[in-house]
């Protein structure tokens, strides 16, 4: 069994001291072995000795998804490939993946992080871990993979195996941990359901479910579905991969793993650092990884932080779960809308399945907004004219008063939408001219 | 313990350490490998008061000491064990021991004077019997013991040693290094900056390594001693498959 952490409970002072010598030391480094970063602070005047605070720290340049993918392949490793002991890319959801690459340290440090969050959900080595993020290139499955090792449970690694598959294990080797995508956890569910398999004929307890932005309908959704108790957790491969931060009993926000990256939250246009509480733009620099340091680096993720102290004890700060990607939000007239919002409201309406797709389209210059949602097991006969009206004019009005828009609901047939088969969906179509 | 925080000290117009920041916790061998020149005797020197950093703050359990005289940080309790041991070499051990303890004297009682020699030679039996003999008559390992013995005597909670194992053969290395062991199992906290990196990081909670005046990594002694970059310039492995190796890709 490994110890609880004590940088979990760190003294603030305490940590403020370390994460201003962990970052020394990373733009040291980053400074001596990576051009970018040698040569945009060459091109700012910027010198490094300077930086002698975190509040400092607003002095140095963002890095940007754009240029890590100038750098590809290997243009932002700090250490010799021979170094490198994996590999790992992002899905490329929005366009040329990142490579990253991690040395032997980083994998045993990426181990301890999600040990760490494992220990919050209250996963022991009593337990048997089925993970079933995609193993492909991507660096979920393999993080938790050796997490759930580490704290000495039994790993599973079901990777993107179909749901029959999935389910089958499950129940035959007793899972009692699931680790995924929110929206595979889902699809699981209603497998469940049409297969009418009850929850309860399976051993599963916790979920841990991260990469896509899910609300907290979802949230209920899966734990109604699975009888399970459902945690959040964030992470980039850019960064790490999953191990960023995560979510503890309280489930009310996510710590931060702030002895290994900074947080800030700054402001889309004036790119500035935002106080507590308000909502901006994820930015984050890693501080004890050597074969890929980031340095702040803008995840186009939207959260805040959460003010105050967390009961749990835990002294690392916590940012609110995120509410969605900036690649993700749609400007619909001038509002902004995240997928997120519209998941929300589509599941506060009985009768919805949880799967959805949204098209984003424009017609003599006006926006417009199509849902497409599937209506729910227990609601069969797409044929009952009169109710399946009166049901989406109940979500449609529902909708519109969310999210202050005009859209339009349309019920497709069932498993027409597209699932999750354990890697991120893309829920948004925009056929508007770019 | 010990925090330093952005510390620039140097010697006239050469800037020796260039904000460099570190910390101590109470309890922890926390250790400073790095190349000669780096400045690890100067940020040693810098803590202890001999030398007036330029800029930066050392704060020692809470105080802040960063430009305090040398007696005023012993008294808070850090003591330095100096590079080349620097003992009173024609007095004899036990005068060497009690010079240790001059700043703690009148504090004092006579019993607790005695018990702290005891505690000493507890340590180093080998000090009890040469007692009587002068420092500078003392084999290499037994003045470095003499010049730690000498530090304890100031009833230190924190003890920084500068480079303990340098010119002493490899036998002798070890029992000074079993020394800091049993120091940090008696509830000291040390600091050491050592030549010696692969055997100190065996001992060591955490490490730093540093290069030219600044601080490039840290960790627990593990995780240094399987970092490539150390291994490479302190462990002496990989020379030869670096010399061809040529630029970084």
């Amino acid at each position: 069994m490994t110890q609880a952490d004590p940088y979990e409970r760190i003294d603030r002072e305490d940590l403020e001291q370390i994460q201003v010598e962990r970052l020394q030391a990373t733009l040291n480094r980053a400074c001596q072995n990576v051009a970018f970063y040698r040569e945009s602070f060459e091109r700012l005047g910027i010198r490094i000795e300077k930086i002698k605070s975190l509040a400092d720290l607003a002095e140095l340049p963002f890095t940007t998804k754009e240029d890590l993918r100038e750098s590809y392949p290997y243009g932002m490793f700090a250490v010799p490939l021979k170094d490198i002991v994996r590999i790992h890319s992002t899905s490329g959801t929005t366009g040329k993946p990142v490579v990253v690459g991690y040395t032997a340290n980083d994998i045993a440090l990426w181990a301890s992080l999600i040990a760490r969050i494992l220990r919050a959900s209250d996963v022991t080595d009593q337990d048997l871990v089925q993970v079933a993020f995609n193993y492909n290139l991507s660096s979920a499955g393999l993080g938790f993979h050796y997490g759930a090792e580490k704290i000495g449970a039994s790993v599973v690694p079901s990777s993107g195996e179909n749901v029959g598959r999935q389910v089958t294990v499950m129940r035959d080797y007793k899972t009692t941990v699931l680790i995924g995508t929110p929206s595979y956890a889902l699809h699981i569910s209603s497998y469940l359901r049409e297969r009418r398999i009850h929850p309860e004929e399976l051993r599963l307890r916790v979920g841990l479910f991260g990469a896509e932005s899910w609300s907290e309908a979802m949230r209920d959704e899966i734990e109604r579905g699975l009888h399970i108790k459902a945690f959040d957790n964030y992470g980039l491969t850019e960064l790490i991969g999953p191990g960023v931060s995560f979510e503890c009993s309280e489930r009310n926000g996510l710590h931060v793993n702030e002895d290994h990256f900074i947080m800030e939250v700054i402001d889309r246009e004036t790119l500035k650092p935002l106080p507590p509480g308000e909502e901006g733009e994820l930015v984050f620099t890693t501080i004890t990884k050597q074969g890929f340091p980031l340095i702040r680096y803008r995840t186009g993720d939207i959260s805040g932080i959460v003010p105050g102290k967390c009961p749990c004890g835990r002294t690392l700060a916590r940012m609110r779960r995120v509410s969605g990607r900036i690649d993700d939000m749609i400007i619909v007239d001038g509002v902004n809308i995240f997928p997120s919002q519209i998941e929300d409201a589509l599941l506060k309406v009985e009768g919805i399945a949880p799967h959805y797709r949204i098209i984003v389209d424009r017609k003599d210059d006006v926006d417009s907004v199509e849902i497409q949602t599937e209506v729910g097991e227990d609601f069969p006969f797409l044929d009952e004219a009169a109710k399946v009206a009166n049901l989406r004019s109940r979500l449609q009005a529902h909708i519109d008063e969310t999210l202050g828009i005009r859209t339009r609901v349309t019920f497709v047939e069932r498993k027409t939408i597209e699932r999750s088969e354990g890697s991120k969906l893309r829920r948004v179509i925009d056929r508007r001219p770019k | 313990m010990l925090r330093v925080r952005n510390l620039e000290a140097g010697y006239g117009d050469l800037r020796v350490l260039k904000g460099l920041s570190l910390h101590v916790f109470p309890g922890e061998i926390v250790a400073i490998i790095g190349a000669n020149g780096a400045g690890k005797s100067t940020l040693l020197n810098s803590i202890a008061g001999l030398i007036r950093p330029s800029g930066g703050s050392v704060t020692l359990k809470g105080a802040d000491v960063t430009r305090a005289r040398p007696e005023r940080i012993l008294g808070r309790g850090c003591s330095l064990v100096p590079e080349g041991r620097k003992l009173f070499a024609p007095m004899t051990v036990s005068e060497n021991l009690e010079l240790g303890g001059y700043l703690v004297r009148k504090r004092l009682g006579k019993r607790e004077a005695e018990a702290d020699f005891a505690s000493v030679y507890e340590l180093f039996p080998r000090l009890r019997e040469r007692e009587r003999q002068l420092a500078g008559t003392l084999s290499g390992g037994e003045q470095q013991m003499l010049a730690i013995g000498r530090s304890l005597m100031s009833r230190p909670e924190l003890i920084m040693l500068d480079e303990p194992s340098m010119g002493l053969a490899p036998l002798v290395i070890k029992g000074i290094f079993s020394a800091i062991l049993a120091l940090s199992s008696r509830g000291k906290t040390i600091l050491v900056v050592e030549q010696n990196a692969k055997a100190i990081l065996k001992i060591a909670s955490r490490g730093y390594v540093m290069e030219t005046g600044s601080l490039v990594l840290e960790g627990t002694g593990a995780e240094l001693l399987a970092n490539r970059d150390v291994q490479r310039a302190y462990l002496g492995k990989e020379y030869a498959s670096i010399a061809d190796e040529g630029e970084r890709i």
